[in-house]
């Protein structure tokens, strides 16, 4: 259990704006919404803010974004805080997200856990010397059916094992990542085979 | 309207009631740490569960589930038992064994509610988890590892202050509370402090400063504004320890401002505790009763009566407006005053003309609201949460006329010629006039124009008048106002500019700027040492509204009994008893000889101040002088709401907030003009 890490004044910056064309996707954004609901679109704000940001969200981005959709500040830390997909401090290029709730534990996730501190030589929460990876425990990713899964950047890899997350992990390093999906045999969450 | 059965006895509850509601109707108690029932319910701390039949074969959370037809309910069953003792083990799992070193300790939720469900011993072997302590300004003092993350302080910062400051950020176990490291800007935030069932939120003042079974509890009534918030004056000898609300549904609710909650360290600043008397080299020195009544009793003998001028201050009860004017009506003079900041509300005026009519619970049936120059926030915070309250509902609209605070509910910008438009339409509207309009020069046209445009009829009175001073009301009901050749308190500085009026008697007036009266023998009556006690050549000790039984008229006209919760210190005396000892140095002893008999005496002249805790209507008919209104815009009687009085002004706490929360506002504004 850690608390919440935000990065320290010397790396935030002074002041955000969305670009052009993200201020254009946020409006569109917004505008899926009812009138006067436009708090509902903290979220993809959030997470556009983030990409616009090199992966994390800084001050000026939440009150940028607290501004946008008329809503306290506080309110929008609530969410970004929360939500294990939002960083407010720089971390890796890549990130890993293992997921260790009940359904991939009992699939094996501590053997997956295993393999990415083994390859990536960082514990929890922490980032790869160079900057290329960092590694995250989340909960429940919605994927039990193909439990142990992890999340790498925006795609999910599942039906691992300590093995193929190593071999995983290793065809990232080498900037191969393979198609994300089923690690094993299976096609999708189709009936595994006797 | 459902009807079940709780435990076997049958309760019918309004629709839309929950099963924690229709428990309660049954006179019995569901152990809670999340539910309130002015905040929104949450249902995250799970210790209100219960067994419900029919419905699924597991405890329900009695505060999140609507009352049903024909549910039985059962809280004292084995499943419920078994559930909420592993509700409190687990909310035990991360909470500190620090009772012993605990503010809250003694008067816990946590605490007392362990006593019923928690195990002996725990069971939790893994690591507690520690959480850094967070800032939440000079009141609000934060232990958060204590805390079970009811979320009722975000909650009620949120919903009822109307200044979303607090939240929860995280998640899960790592929940924390925060402010992010910033005080809370709120008029009311003390109340957080009430409605922490654990010690994570507690009174930074009080801190480590008393046990609650240490303390002399005391029923009070607070003077800090016109509300006249019901109180509870907690003391442990000599000394008032804290304040704490009361309920009364129709005043504060539950709630008070945090100058009526704090202001109070104040009271052990600057006391006047002996009679002073300025001698020939021009300097105060302290003497002894008899010394001083003599000094003042061969002074008034000596000045002619239309020489001699009376100003009541804001905090004053009834009882001393009541002996001062038997005493100085007495000689003569008539030259009285309780409006020390000229307010325009003159003899004769009825009492519909200068009470908010339809009480403070009122606006709650009104439709929308005209502020004329008032700032509820600041000048009865208690108040404007009920505004906000009304707003919350839907249906409602306030106009301000006048350059106001930000209230907590949106306001529209009106002027005195869009006012009747304004109203047009609405059914109920409620229109409010600020003290602060009323002192000005045109305050008897700004009167007249709001009595024009307000709804009065049968069912409604939406004329209202919002004052910042406690005395005041009762100073009008007494007529504490100048007789008919006497000088109101702007004809009094005159008075004293041009040599007219030689003595000034003060009575706890400290609104008043010492040129005003400079010249003129001055005696001031009061508790504290400040505007008023510096330019006195008498001072006559008096005890402040801690102190003495008194009785408070609220803005709405609702007459209040306050209670001594400690001795005046030193020398002081209850005020009413200095004028009757006045009298009898002066030859001409007035007829009471104890408060119970003054009492009989002032009600027989003024019944309303006997109808203890009555609201009701004011009697209607012509005030206000109709006349050019200036176009210099309105403001607010109250411009620093930590500090509007000799008590809030001596208090370190407030200056704390001053520092804290205006300060703050004045570098803004700065920055902006630059």
């Amino acid at each position: 259990m850690s608390g919440i890490e935000i990065a320290p004044d010397h790396l935030q910056p002074s002041s955000f704006a969305f670009t052009e064309e993200n201020l254009a996707k946020a409006k569109s954004t917004i505008a899926k919404y009812p009138e006067r609901k436009q708090q509902s679109a903290v979220m993809p704000l959030l997470d556009l803010a983030q990409r616009q940001n090199g992966g994390w969200v800084p001050r000026a981005a939440i009150e940028y974004i607290a501004d946008m959709l008329e809503m306290p500040s506080i309110r929008v830390w609530e969410v970004a805080t929360f939500y294990t997909m939002y960083f407010l401090a720089p971390k890796g290029k890549t990130k890993v997200h293992v997921c260790t709730t009940t359904p991939c534990w009992l699939r094996g996730s501590d053997d997956v856990v295993k393999a990415c501190k083994e390859s990536l030589g960082i514990g929890m929460g922490e980032t790869t010397s160079d900057g290329a990876f960092s590694l995250h425990e989340v909960e429940c990713a919605g994927a039990c059916v193909n439990a142990p899964v992890v999340q790498i950047n925006d795609d999910y890899y599942e039906d691992l094992n300590y093995e193929s997350t190593k071999r995983l992990l290793e065809a990232f390093k080498a900037g191969e990542p393979p198609k994300p999906g089923p690690l094993s045999e299976r096609r999708g969450s189709e009936p595994a085979k006797a | 309207m459902p009807k079940l059965t709780v435990d076997g006895v049958e309760v019918e509850v309004p629709a839309g009631a929950t099963v924690l509601q229709a428990i309660e109707a049954t006179g019995k108690e569901v152990p809670r740490f999340c539910y309130h029932d002015r905040l929104s319910i949450a249902g995250n701390c799970r210790m209100c569960l219960v067994e419900i039949k029919p419905g699924p074969p597991k405890p329900a959370a009695s505060c999140a589930m609507p009352a049903g037809e024909n549910m039985e309910v059962f809280t004292n069953s084995p499943m419920v038992e078994h559930a909420r003792k592993g509700v409190m083990e687990m909310l035990l799992i991360n909470h500190p064994l620090d009772c012993p070193i605990c503010d809250q300790g003694g008067e816990c939720d946590l605490q007392d509610q362990a006593m019923s469900y928690g195990g002996g011993e725990s069971r939790y072997e893994e690591m507690k988890r520690a959480v850094p302590d967070k800032y939440m300004g000079p009141l609000v003092k934060t232990i958060m590892t204590r805390c079970i993350h009811c979320t009722r302080c975000v909650r009620f910062i949120d919903e009822i202050a109307g200044v979303p400051a607090i939240g929860a950020l995280g998640r899960g176990g790592a929940t924390e509370i925060s402010t992010l490291e910033a005080g809370i800007d709120s008029e009311l935030s003390g109340n957080i402090i009430d409605l922490c069932p654990v010690g994570a939120l507690t009174s930074r003042p009080y801190e480590f400063v008393a046990r609650p079974w240490e303390l002399t509890k005391t029923e009070s009534i607070d003077v800090m504004d016109a509300v006249g918030s019901n109180i509870r004056v907690d003391a442990r000898g000599p000394e008032v320890l804290r304040v704490l609300p009361r309920l009364n549904e129709d005043v504060n609710e539950e709630w008070i401002s945090d100058k009526t909650r704090f202001a109070i360290d104040g009271l052990k600043r600057q006391r006047l505790d002996t009679p002073y008397v300025r001698g020939a080299d021009g300097r105060l020195k302290p003497t002894s009763w008899q010394a001083a009544l003599n000094v003042v009793a061969e002074k008034l003998k000596a000045t002619s009566p239309e020489k001699v001028a009376v100003i009541a201050g804001d905090q004053v009860d009834a009882e001393a407006m009541f002996a001062a004017k038997s005493l100085f009506e007495g000689m003569g003079v008539q030259s009285i005053d309780c409006r020390q900041d000229g307010m325009k509300i003159v003899p004769g005026t009825p009492r519909g003309g200068y009470i908010l009519n339809e009480g403070l619970l009122g606006i709650e049936s009104a439709d929308r609201l005209l502020l004329i120059g008032a700032d509820p926030r600041r000048e009865a915070a208690v108040f404007g949460a009920r505004i906000r309250k009304r707003w919350l509902q839907g249906g409602f609209k306030v106009g301000v006329i006048g350059k106001i605070g930000e209230q907590t509910y949106p306001t529209d910008t009106v002027t005195m010629d869009t006012a009747a438009d304004f109203l047009a339409g609405a059914s109920n509207s409620m229109v409010i006039v600020g003290a602060g309009a009323l002192a000005r020069v045109d305050g008897a046209a700004v009167l007249a124009h709001a009595r024009s445009i307000a709804t009065v009829n049968d069912e409604w009175c939406g004329f209202g008048v919002l004052h910042t001073a406690a005395s005041r009301v009762a100073g009008l009901d007494l007529s504490f106002l100048p007789g008919p050749s006497g000088r109101d308190v702007n004809g009094i500085f005159e008075g004293v500019k041009s040599g007219d009026v030689e003595t000034v008697f003060l009575l706890g007036a400290d609104e008043i700027d010492p040129q005003d009266v400079k010249g003129a023998f001055v005696i001031y009556q009061g508790a504290v040492g400040d505007v008023g006690a510096g330019m006195a050549d008498v001072i006559l000790p008096g005890a402040a509204y801690t102190e003495k039984d008194g009785t408070y008229v609220n803005t709405e006209g609702r007459a209040q009994r306050a209670f001594r919760a400690v001795f005046p210190p030193g020398e002081a005396r209850e005020d009413w008893s200095i004028f009757r000892a006045l009298s009898e140095v002066m030859g001409a002893k007035l007829p009471f000889d104890d408060l119970a008999n003054l009492r009989v005496q002032m009600i027989e002249k003024v019944p309303v101040l006997g109808a203890i805790d009555e609201q009701n209507r004011g009697e209607w008919g012509d005030f206000g002088q109709t006349g050019p209104i200036s176009d210099e815009p309105f403001i607010s009687a109250v411009q620093n709401f930590y500090m509007t009085c000799a008590v809030s002004r001596a208090s370190p706490t407030m200056a704390k907030c001053v520092q804290e929360f205006l300060a703050v506002t004045n570098k803004e504004q700065d920055k902006a003009h630059a």
